[in-house]
């Protein structure tokens, strides 16, 4: 284990959170805020330690797979207390544990709050917690690996630890490219959606908040209805978005390479448009028996498809009050979630497609018990490996959503509270139903219960395997 | 004409032989000696032991001055880059045997880029033959010609079928018009049979004609066509992969029984919709357990001559399917010819026939110029289509008029488009392409059909 390295890249990653804190303190200037000062004082801290982390370059430079998991771990813890800080000095988030549950789902992009109001935070505040969602919708570490070539060539383990999906591949021949394309996609979408919101007609600030929070499917809002304070055709927008959100960005890269054929035929991303139009015509025709009208009715199961699938946990009514069938069906998208490549979380719609090829497999290798068979998505056939890691990470999620809903049950809420807690905050949606439904908030568990959560959200995140690297003696023996 | 041919193995050997004895000068191109040796002391040829990629040895062959150069080694890499330094060197025709399925993939590009005349691959064609014998299960034989406009079918006369005691004149009056009649196999001889000739239960006849018409000429001969609808393959090699894609095309059921597991994964891969047994078919349970006995095509086309006989005989056992067996070796064709094996599907030769039949057209490249060329029933009669470049002593002449060879047919001439099933009256155009069939050697101009 290259300690050094992993010491220097930690160093690294302070000088970008403080870099990054500066623009919310930009924002408190401009609104003539007070709380910007924490800003400015904790970017100071910051630099100074990743100024004195990253003076000496290390002179051993290996780098591999285990130092590239650990690092990502713990970067994401450690961002995750350092980016609460603000909360909790100024006060507006008066416990540390609720500032750190706000952060790490913020980094997250879970978008589960233990706020009652968020109108109440002055507005730097509130930027910060949307500005944090589009940071952590990509990956600090893929925006650092854009800007600075760290390890010189083996960026690829980190590239491989942030980003969600079974098989990750490069988009350029360089690491730094291929992170360089995805901020690119990223930004562009983000930048389109500020215009676009702009134009129907909502306030500059709130377009620019709901836009960083939609394209990195976080769902954090600065109004306490979510998007249900603002208009349908605003909501429209977000829906759009929000469904553009959860397509694999290798999508929109075939399309700017102009290889449209090569876009449109990705299984994944038909699967996905097939998941979601289902989804979207089942909770229509559902809603309109239980009395809502046509456009209403379309557009709230449009939107909160779109939400939950994408994994945003935007609320554009109260869709706890739904009848059942409708709210199953959110709760089957949330374990699903967006494509693989796509700032979503969930299982991911490319290892549903996995897994939906394996079954297929098993059942005709029961008539032919001597088949041999390929499973190929995109006329691609995939290694051996990809579908073992694929399978295990179904077990593990499974095996850690039923202990954290053990856990989390110590607290005597109703299976419904619970259920929907955990499944929401491992998938990094936001919202769930009943007591912690869009309306209401996460404040009522207790320390304990919250910081099972808050591992969920970071497991979640990273999809479960890198963090728990971490609790692995073999990780920090000598080799 | 001047040929080089890289590459001495059994095909290359094979094509040596037959173009020594068109009287063409052959220089045969090999890296071992032996085979070189052989080659020199059986045939009327030059020897160049080496690399036939190499300038060096190219040039010791006399590039410069070849017409053409034939690559067919065992490796495709070298044939394609042999092609490529034959052409940029002497600038001369050249051939090459591909076989890999990744490159025929591309194979357009490929002959563009490298400026190939011709690319061969035996595996493709072979698989070709056969899915066109699935497609029509009756025929004992069926091969296209003129771009798919004619097809030549070999039938076998069933028992009591009305076409016994009738001539081939009543036939074209009585039965089929736009069918012709071009070869008659009787006891192992070969009959080019004008108006007069009588057909006779259990002949075998070869008939030419529009592919439109084939299912009503079957109907009028009382032989019931059953569709194939599932297959099953034993052995998972190229053949294999060319014949389960092209029957999936067209929507039939393919079943590949392989032995090795990394050639089952391998063909998995490249035929995702085909179902891939690991097995040996050489195990009845294996066979019974993947339903033998319901199939409706049965096709051996493993790497043992014996075991694709033996399975298929096992085959016409214990079902009806149609049975295809792919057989390397013709030495005991008489003996094979009686087993219970169905069709007979003989790779080995494809190559040197194709490029043969290349290599009349090249030569004949002025007047009139074969265009393709078919043996049947074992070599002993040759259907030939010549397109006609030039005025000559045939065009604009009836037939009836013309003093034409004996054992020989006019049997189809392809004019815009359409075959025209010739009667005496029709006569031969420019621009036509003209199919004929015959048994005597060495026709190699249309002029060449004339006494």
């Amino acid at each position: 284990m290259n300690i050094r390295m992993i010491v220097y890249m930690l160093g690294w990653l302070l000088n970008t959170v403080a870099t990054l804190m500066l623009v919310p303190f930009a924002v408190s200037i401009y609104y003539h805020e007070d709380s910007g000062k924490y800003f400015l004082a904790c970017a100071l801290a910051l630099f100074v330690v990743g100024f004195l982390l990253t003076a000496q370059k290390p002179q051993k430079k290996s780098f591999f797979a285990k130092e590239g998991y650990v690092v990502t771990a713990l970067s994401w813890l450690l961002m995750s207390v350092c980016g609460c800080v603000p909360f909790y000095l100024s006060g507006e988030i008066p416990s540390f544990t609720n500032a750190l549950f706000e952060c790490i789902s913020g980094f997250t992009t879970t978008g589960a709050s233990i706020l009652s109001s968020v109108e109440d935070m002055s507005r730097c505040m509130n930027f910060w917690r949307c500005f944090i969602q589009l940071i952590g919708g990509m990956g600090v570490l893929v925006f650092m690996l854009a800007l600075i070539p760290l390890t010189g060539g083996q960026d690829l383990h980190l590239l491989r630890a942030e980003s969600p999906g079974p098989s990750v591949g490069k988009l350029a021949p360089k690491v730094q490219k291929t992170a360089y394309y995805l901020y690119a996609i990223y930004f562009a979408l983000t930048g389109l959606e500020i215009i676009c919101l702009y134009i129907a007609g909502m306030p500059l600030y709130d377009a620019v908040c709901t836009s960083f929070t939609t394209t990195s499917t976080g769902g954090f809002g600065v109004k306490n209805a979510s998007l249900g304070a603002y208009s349908p055709a605003i909501q429209y927008v977000v829906g759009i978005f929000l469904f553009l959100a959860g397509l694999n960005y290798n999508f929109f890269f075939f399309l700017i390479i102009k290889r449209f054929k090569d876009a449109f035929s990705l299984q994944e991303v038909r699967l996905y448009v097939l998941i979601f139009g289902l989804a979207v015509i089942a909770i229509t025709a559902n809603l309109l028996n239980s009395g809502f009208v046509l456009e209403e009715g379309f557009r709230h199961a449009f939107f909160q498809v779109g939400s939950i699938i994408t994994t945003a946990g935007f609320s554009s009514t109260d869709f706890d009050l739904w009848p059942s069938l409708s709210k199953t069906i959110l709760v089957v998208l949330m374990f699903i979630g967006g494509c693989a490549g796509s700032t979503c979380g969930g299982i991911k719609v490319s290892r549903i497609l996995i897994y939906l090829k394996t079954i297929k497999k098993e059942l005709n290798q029961l008539c032919h018990p001597r088949n041999v068979k390929v499973i190929q998505v995109d006329d691609k056939s995939l290694a051996h490996t990809v579908l073992r890691s694929a399978n295990v990470f179904f077990v593990i999620y499974i095996l850690l959503f039923t202990i954290s809903l053990l856990l989390v049950s110590v607290d005597g809420f109703d299976f419904e509270t619970n259920f929907t807690a955990v499944a929401s905050a491992l998938g990094n949606i936001g919202p769930g139903l009943a007591k912690v439904g869009p309306t209401q908030n996460f404040d009522l568990y207790s320390g304990f219960s919250k910081y099972v959560l808050m591992f969920d959200m970071l497991a979640g995140r990273l999809e479960i395997l890198p963090l728990l690297v971490l609790f692995n003696p073999m990780t920090w023996r000598r080799r | 004409m001047k040929i080089i041919i890289v590459g001495c193995g059994k095909v290359g050997y094979t094509l040596a032989q037959q173009l020594d004895e068109e009287g063409h000068d052959i220089t045969v191109v090999d890296t071992n000696g032996d085979k070189i040796e052989q080659a020199i002391s059986t045939l009327d040829v030059q020897g160049i032991e080496g690399n036939g990629t190499t300038f060096n040895v190219l040039s010791e062959a006399g590039i410069k001055l070849a017409d053409l150069l034939i690559a067919v080694t065992a490796r495709d890499e070298v044939n394609l880059l042999c092609c490529l330094m034959a052409k940029k060197t002497g600038n001369c025709n050249t051939i090459a045997r591909v076989r890999n399925p990744e490159y025929m993939n591309e194979m357009n590009y490929l002959r563009d880029v490298l400026g190939l005349s011709m690319v061969i691959n035996p595996e493709l064609t072979c698989a070709r033959g056969i899915s066109n014998l699935v497609e029509v299960p009756s025929a004992l034989d069926f091969t296209t010609f003129g771009k798919g406009r004619a097809n030549l079918i070999k039938l076998s006369i069933p028992d009591d079928s009305l076409l016994h005691n009738m001539t081939v004149a009543d036939f074209s009056k009585k039965v089929h018009s736009k069918t012709l009649i071009c070869a008659i196999e009787r006891d192992g001889e070969v009959v080019i049979p004008n108006g007069n000739s009588v057909l006779q239960n259990n002949d075998k006849i070869y008939v030419v004609l529009p592919p439109s018409e084939l299912h009503s000429l079957l109907g009028k001969l009382g032989i019931k066509e059953k569709r194939i609808k599932n297959v099953m393959i034993i052995g998972g090699s190229r053949i294999a992969y060319y014949l389960a894609k092209r029957l999936g095309d067209a929507h039939i059921q393919v079943k590949i029984i392989e032995r090795d597991f990394a050639t089952c994964e391998n063909i998995s891969e490249m035929l995702p919709h085909t179902l891939i047994i690991h097995g040996d078919a050489t195990d009845r349970q294996v066979l019974l357990e993947e339903g033998i006995e319901d199939v409706d095509a049965f096709i051996s086309l493993t790497n043992m001559d014996e075991e694709n006989l033996v399975l298929s005989m096992f085959a016409s056992k214990v079902s009806d399917a149609k049975i295809i067996t792919k057989v390397d070796k013709v030495a005991f064709s008489e003996v094979v010819g009686e087993l219970p094996i169905g069709n007979i599907a003989c790779p080995k030769n494809i190559t040197a026939k194709s490029i043969i039949q290349y290599v009349r057209g090249l030569q004949n490249s002025i007047g009139s110029n074969i265009e393709t060329l078919y043996r049947i029933i074992d070599d002993k009669a040759e259907l030939i289509e010549f397109r006609v470049n030039q005025e000559s002593k045939v065009t604009g002449v009836p037939l009836m008029k013309l003093n034409i060879k004996k054992n020989l047919l006019v049997c189809g001439i392809i004019r815009n488009g359409k075959i025209i099933t010739p009667s005496g009256k029709d006569t031969i155009e420019l621009g036509d392409a003209v199919l004929i069939v015959t048994t005597n050697r060495g026709m190699a101009n249309i002029n060449d059909i004339l006494v």
